[in-house]
């Protein structure tokens, strides 16, 4: 299935195009190159892929090649430390990366395939997240529940077109 | 249906989840415990039916069961789903964090280029 928005720069598309997909687009003010290196290169990674304010990346080991694993951990203000830890299955440069991702035992792994697409100036990324199962997938996706508990389907509903 | 033994609490809750009958089980437990009777009739399914769906999310700890004998209402107990939903949760303040951040980086690069 094909997306119906357009990918913009500063707002990011968020779609589940089948039960086992969550998919992010978005497009960068950048050539595909610069992407590339700044998706793929430790120099570049603890630059940006620190999610919310507070965070900072003080592991990120990554041997790109096929069948190298990569490493990553961030830290809270607080202290507290999450770990990431995956494999590169494809590498294509500078237009497809595939790789697994592991957040730990508990965890399902996930398959992670990110495409750059060149459009003029800019260029689309878009990451497709596989997960190994739909109840992984709509364990992820139930978590409107737990915001829905105070207010009922309404949240619920809301929660989920955000998603899709 | 046979309830599979786990290995861990988690996966118990996710295979719970994966049915639209129980979600919407959870969802009206939400409002406040009910009996097998009361459960049963807004879905169209049979009591039995709505108990097998409830000892499956008893096993996975997402509710507790009353001890009055023939009534048993259920209620909902939604620690697993803090669990489940703080894993999630993560997503899209994750990848929203990090995009800004590196539209930012970005700029900086291509300065450095020129």
């Amino acid at each position: 299935m094909t997306t119906t928005r357009e990918a913009k720069v500063g707002e990011t598309i968020y779609e589940t195009p089948s039960d086992l997909e969550l998919v992010t687009i978005r497009a960068f003010d950048a050539p595909r190159e610069l992407l590339w290196e700044a998706w793929t290169s430790p120099e570049h990674l603890p630059r940006w892929l620190l999610g919310p304010e507070g965070w900072t990346m003080p592991v990120c080991e990554s041997d790109l090649r096929v069948g190298g694993e990569w490493h990553f951990v961030w830290r809270q203000e607080d202290g507290s430390e999450m770990g990431m830890t995956g494999e590169y299955k494809e590498i294509t440069p500078p237009e497809r990366l595939v790789s697994t991702q592991s957040w730990g035992d508990d965890w399902p792994e996930t398959t992670n395939t990110l495409v750059f697409t060149e459009e003029g100036e800019r260029t689309i990324v878009t990451q497709t997240i596989v997960y190994p199962s739909l109840e992984a997938r709509d364990a992820a996706l139930a978590t409107g529940m737990q915001k829905g508990i105070d207010s009922g389907f309404d949240r619920l509903d809301a929660y989920l077109k955000t998603l899709s | 249906m046979v309830q599979q033994a786990t290995a861990d609490p988690l996966s118990a809750t996710f295979a719970a989840l994966a049915s639209p009958t129980r979600r919407a089980i959870l969802m009206r437990l939400a409002e406040g415990p009910a009996t097998v009777k009361e459960l049963s009739a807004p879905f169209s399914i049979s009591g039995p039916a709505v108990s097998k769906h409830l000892r499956v999310l008893e096993g996975a700890g997402l509710i507790e069961r009353g001890r009055e004998a023939q009534w048993r209402p259920a209620r909902l107990d939604a620690a697993p789903l803090r669990e489940v939903s703080e894993w999630a949760d993560g997503f899209r303040p994750f990848w929203d964090g990090s995009f800004d951040r590196l539209d930012e980086y970005l700029r900086e690069l291509k300065g450095e280029e020129t």
